[in-house]
């Protein structure tokens, strides 16, 4: 009997009815593309965009140099040189993040015991030439300058979940 | 309009004006159904998209309309490569063969009472005959390409039209008995007088088996291993690029439009209107020409290439043969012996 009926169900190509009828609906159902520059998807305050470094209230740098980025950074990304400055503090004198080998892990910010490297919500950028993937000290300190307000307001945003 | 054309052309001698006014008609077809297969591949991806939850392109002009000519010139400026140790004048000769049986057979399709460029007697026969030179296109850029995925394509694509033109033939085979002629346009004229005289109603399993057949022979989803890119990257035009490749594009995509004209033709009345013999919708749809009505059977027909391809999963190749010369061509056989019994006892409305 089973036989029977479906010899007849497929002779009668029933299934593939069935199949178009499921992906006709689907060609009125709305259609849920992001039309990228114009509409964006909304980003969460943990996104790990491009990186910048922090400064205190003060001006003063936070970063201490005390290399426990570059120790955990997973593809070798960052490479820190340090000195001990006049006033006896210790700075970096070279803090480098090659966006090349970079895998936006987010180890280097949750290792630094001074918030001073951090990831922003920015991923629109380019290089032209390779040098320009190269995040350098200074580079770092202006993007961090610049996007203080959003980068303070993700991280306290983030307190209440740490 | 062709009068005017033959009094400006009244000072040269007949073979002349002849023949200017056959290479503007075949113009007057070739240059819509170029437009018609570009635009085809837009709403392609367009229909595909939009039943996959997308929008699909929408960039290039107003809603992307101007993407088919964006491709086209991207194809056109492109290198056309021939493989070394393949066989360049065959390498190049292939998609020639294939694109001019997809044009030619345009010569004897009727668009609308005696608007057919030849209106020969034995028209369904020339169809069936230059369409399937297209294979020996397939073929040939197979072999010429000496790659082992383009030969596959090829060796699969040939198994399967063949196969599947038999189940094709003997479905035209009842088309021609139930109209009692091989003229198209009298195939057409054969299903006067409404929706319910149109030959996909004593002809349904043919109809089916005709459109199957028909998507078989384009090499269109699901029955598209000849180039079935999960396993043979391509296919038989892996090798191809720039022009040569898009000559073969547009001979797929002309071949889908004929079928789907040739559908419209010969089971679903052609350029007759749907509303014939309907008091009261008769008249009130008197004046469109019977040109749109085919036009638009045939955007539908196309409509369905396109929702299959969306749907089915491809068939699997011994599924494919098994398809067409276990279930296809008995269903056929079966069927021209129950119509040849219908019209000596003249049963229902059509053989009456």
């Amino acid at each position: 009997m089973n036989a029977i009926k479906h010899f007849f169900k497929t002779f009668f190509l029933w299934e593939l009815v069935l199949g178009l009828k499921l992906t006709g609906k689907y060609l009125f159902a709305r259609k849920i593309t992001v039309q990228y520059p114009e509409e964006k998807t909304p980003q969460s305050h943990r996104f790990r965009g491009l990186h910048a470094q922090r400064r205190y209230a003060n001006g003063e740098e936070r970063c201490i140099a005390c290399k426990l980025c570059e120790a955990v950074c997973p593809a070798l990304a960052i490479t820190i040189d340090l000195e001990e400055r006049d006033d006896g503090s210790r700075r970096t004198t070279r803090y480098d993040i090659d966006l090349a080998k970079c895998i936006f892990c987010g180890f280097c910010e949750e290792s630094c015991p001074v918030d001073a490297i951090v990831e922003t919500r920015h991923f629109e950028y380019h290089g032209e030439v390779r040098e320009d993937l190269l995040m350098t000290k200074e580079k770092l300190l202006a993007l961090g300058d610049r996007l203080e307000t959003e980068i303070a307001k993700d991280r306290a945003s983030d307190a209440q979940y740490r | 309009m062709i009068e005017t054309l033959q009094n400006l052309l009244s000072f040269l001698p007949e073979v002349v004006q002849s023949l200017i006014i056959i290479a503007v008609k075949i113009l007057a077809i070739v240059l819509p159904i170029m437009g018609a297969v570009a635009y085809l591949t837009l709403a392609e991806r367009k229909v595909i998209s939009y039943i996959q939850v997308r929008i699909g392109p929408n960039r290039v002009g107003p809603r992307g309309l101007l993407q088919p000519i964006a491709d086209a010139l991207k194809l056109i400026m492109k290198e056309v490569i021939i493989p070394t140790k393949a066989n360049p004048y065959l390498f190049m000769i292939a998609p020639v063969l294939a694109f001019a049986p997809a044009i030619a057979a345009w010569a004897v399709v009727p668009f609308d009472e005696g608007m057919v460029l030849s209106n020969i007697d034995a028209s369904l026969l020339y169809i069936l005959a230059i369409t399937s030179m297209g294979v020996y296109g397939v073929i040939l850029a197979g072999w010429a390409s000496n790659s082992k995925y383009a030969f596959l394509g090829a060796m699969r694509s040939a198994a399967q039209i063949v196969s599947y033109e038999i189940a094709m033939g003997f479905a035209l085979v009842t088309v021609l008995m139930a109209a009692g002629s091989l003229n198209l346009t009298e195939i057409v004229n054969a299903q006067q007088g409404g929706v319910w005289m149109w030959f996909f109603i004593p002809l349904w399993p043919m109809f089916l088996v005709y459109y199957i057949a028909g998507l078989a022979e384009t090499n269109r989803a699901p029955f598209d291993v000849a180039e079935g890119e999960s396993e043979i990257v391509a296919g038989f035009h892996v090798e191809y690029s720039g022009m040569s490749f898009s000559i073969f594009f547009l001979a797929e995509y002309a071949n889908m439009i004929l079928i789907a004209l040739l559908t419209a033709l010969m089971f679903c009345g052609g350029w007759l209107s749907p509303f014939q013999g309907i008091p009261g919708l008769e008249a009130l749809f008197s004046w469109v020409p019977g040109i749109i009505w085919l036009l638009l059977k045939t955007s539908f027909f196309l409509f369905l290439f396109l929702w299959f391809r969306a749907t089915f999963p491809r068939y699997r190749y011994d599924q494919i043969m098994r398809l067409g010369w276990k279930v296809l061509i008995p269903i056929t056989i079966l069927w021209v012996l129950l119509l040849g019994l219908a019209i000596v006892e003249g049963w229902g409305p059509w053989f009456g």
